[in-house]
């Protein structure tokens, strides 16, 4: 067994890593786009504007936040792969095209709920501070609140991160050339199971246990800076 | 003391929800003075300072601050807000920033001074109030009663032309109290229109020109110290007085 996991290893090593890097670019591009969109997504969410009774802005992004979370990712990576080539017809997305912007919206309504968590956790007193100086929201919000809201986001943004390059994994099902899908391709070639399966949980396990001991780190920098 | 009318409210109505707060509060406070309002917890006295800068937005009634209609929809509050200092129970300070960056801030992002001007007014302000040596640390490093001096000043490194003090010392130990109100003391010896919310009664008999007592959401008695302290007429004035003052 040992014996048989290093010849697949020798012989494939440059698969394996090809399917390492696509899984690390496509969950830095899912967390990135993530924190774009779900920043203003937190925005909105938190928005006080008011038709009648009813805040159609926070709403809308409400019911997508409880959308995306209260459905498998796996439906909605479908969703995409099938929904996009119809939804524009002098457009033809690829395949890696319709999954990272799936991903890329199912991240984008967990961190703008990260993001929410973390400028809300900022006690009140620190805009009303703001405010009393004459400063309007938006400049209590970028001056006062965000630097300190940063402390409490970006720990969570990197488990994010992780947790993004755990669930890309789901993507294999639609061949995308990540880590998965190389398990994939090797295990078909060689009729083997187990071996490259064991190679492909080794470089995940090393990965994310290593990033999140970084988040640990980072963590515990910052509180001692409070 | 000039008669000018600095602040001006009219009928002054206040709700949270279902709860009655502020029940109609008509008042001026002129330029130069020194006006302290105390009263039973939850008479709506932090509520009544608040809407004096829309912190609160009330629901009924007008304020007029230096002849401007502040609730007018079309005035912008921020503006007023630079001219209306507010120092808070829990002092608020930016933890995020340097004791310096916490009074520079404000005055360069909006304007009033540069840099350099804001940096050397700030030194002084520190000067005056005895943290000149803290202006580079953070706020962490210092007491709660530093922490509130440095509030004090940052709010009047913006020029005010009166300030809103909502029990500046109620979340201080003892021993804090006294240097926080001797900076206070200072501040109304220079002439500032001051608001100042207190439970110390010692102290808003000495500095007052006038005191408010609020309670069930109304000015119910106000008068100079001498007479509030000294010969109250309103039953609900003289049971709050016996309750703190022996
Ligand atoms: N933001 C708020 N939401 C709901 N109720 C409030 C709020 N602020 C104050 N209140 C209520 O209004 C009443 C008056 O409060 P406050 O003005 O803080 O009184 P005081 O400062 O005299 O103790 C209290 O019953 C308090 O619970
Ligand atoms: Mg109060």
């Amino acid at each position: 067994m040992i014996e048989n996991i290093a010849k697949v290893w020798t012989q494939y090593w440059n698969l394996f890593l090809t399917g390492l890097g696509y899984t690390l670019l496509l969950s830095l591009i899912t967390v990135l786009a993530g924190c774009v969109i779900g920043f203003f997504l937190a925005l909105m969410r938190m928005s006080k504007w008011k038709v009648g009774n009813v805040k159609p802005l926070s709403a809308v992004v409400g019911m997508f936040v409880e959308i995306v979370r209260g459905t498998p990712l796996l439906l909605q990576l479908y969703f995409f792969y099938f929904l996009l080539p119809d939804l524009v017809y002098f457009w033809e997305p690829s395949k890696f095209t319709c999954i990272t912007i799936a991903l890329c919206l199912n991240s984008a309504a967990y961190v703008s709920e990260i993001i929410r968590a973390g400028i809300q956790a900022v006690d009140r007193g620190q805009t009303e501070a703001a405010r009393c100086l004459g400063l309007n929201s938006k400049q209590a919000m970028i001056h006062v609140v965000l630097p300190q809201a940063v402390k409490n986001i970006l720990p969570a943004l990197c488990n994010e991160f992780v947790t993004m390059i755990k669930e890309t994994s789901l993507a294999s099902t639609f061949f995308v050339g990540e880590l998965m899908t190389q398990y994939k391709t090797i295990s078909g070639a060689l009729y083997l199971t187990i071996e490259p399966l064991i190679i492909v949980g080794i470089i995940y396990f090393v990965v994310t246990f290593s990033l999140s001991k970084c988040v640990l780190a980072m963590e515990r920098r910052m509180s001692a800076g409070d | 003391m000039t008669d000018k009318e600095l602040l001006k409210v009219e009928n002054l109505h206040k709700k949270f929800g279902d709860l009655h707060v502020l029940k109609g509060v008509t008042e001026h406070i002129t330029q130069g003075e020194v006006v302290s309002v105390i009263g039973p917890s939850g008479g709506g006295k932090s509520t009544f300072l608040r809407c004096l800068n829309l912190l609160e937005i009330p629901d009924e009634g007008k304020i007029y601050f230096e002849g401007v209609d502040i609730t007018d929809k079309k005035v912008d509050i921020n503006v007023h807000r630079q001219k209306m200092g507010m120092v808070f129970q829990h002092f608020n300070v930016f933890p995020n920033m340097t004791v310096g960056q916490n009074i520079t801030m404000a005055p360069v992002l909006l304007g009033k001074k540069s840099q350099k001007e804001a940096d050397e007014m700030a030194a002084e302000l520190l000067n005056r109030v005895g943290l000149l040596e803290k202006i580079n640390e953070y706020p962490k490093r210092l007491s709660g009663g530093q922490k509130q001096r440095l509030a004090i000043v940052r709010a009047l490194a913006m020029e005010p032309d009166v300030m809103l003090f909502d029990e500046p010392t109620s979340a201080l130990d003892p021993e804090m109290v006294g240097e926080v109100l001797a900076v206070i003391k200072e501040l109304v010896k220079t002439g500032m229109t001051t608001v100042i919310v207190t439970h110390e009664m010692g102290f808003a008999r000495e500095v007052s020109d006038r005191v408010f007592f609020m309670d069930g959401g109304i000015i119910a008695e106000k008068g100079t110290p001498e007479e509030i302290f000294g010969n109250p007429q309103n039953p609900r004035t003289k049971e709050f007085l016996g309750k703190v003052l022996y």
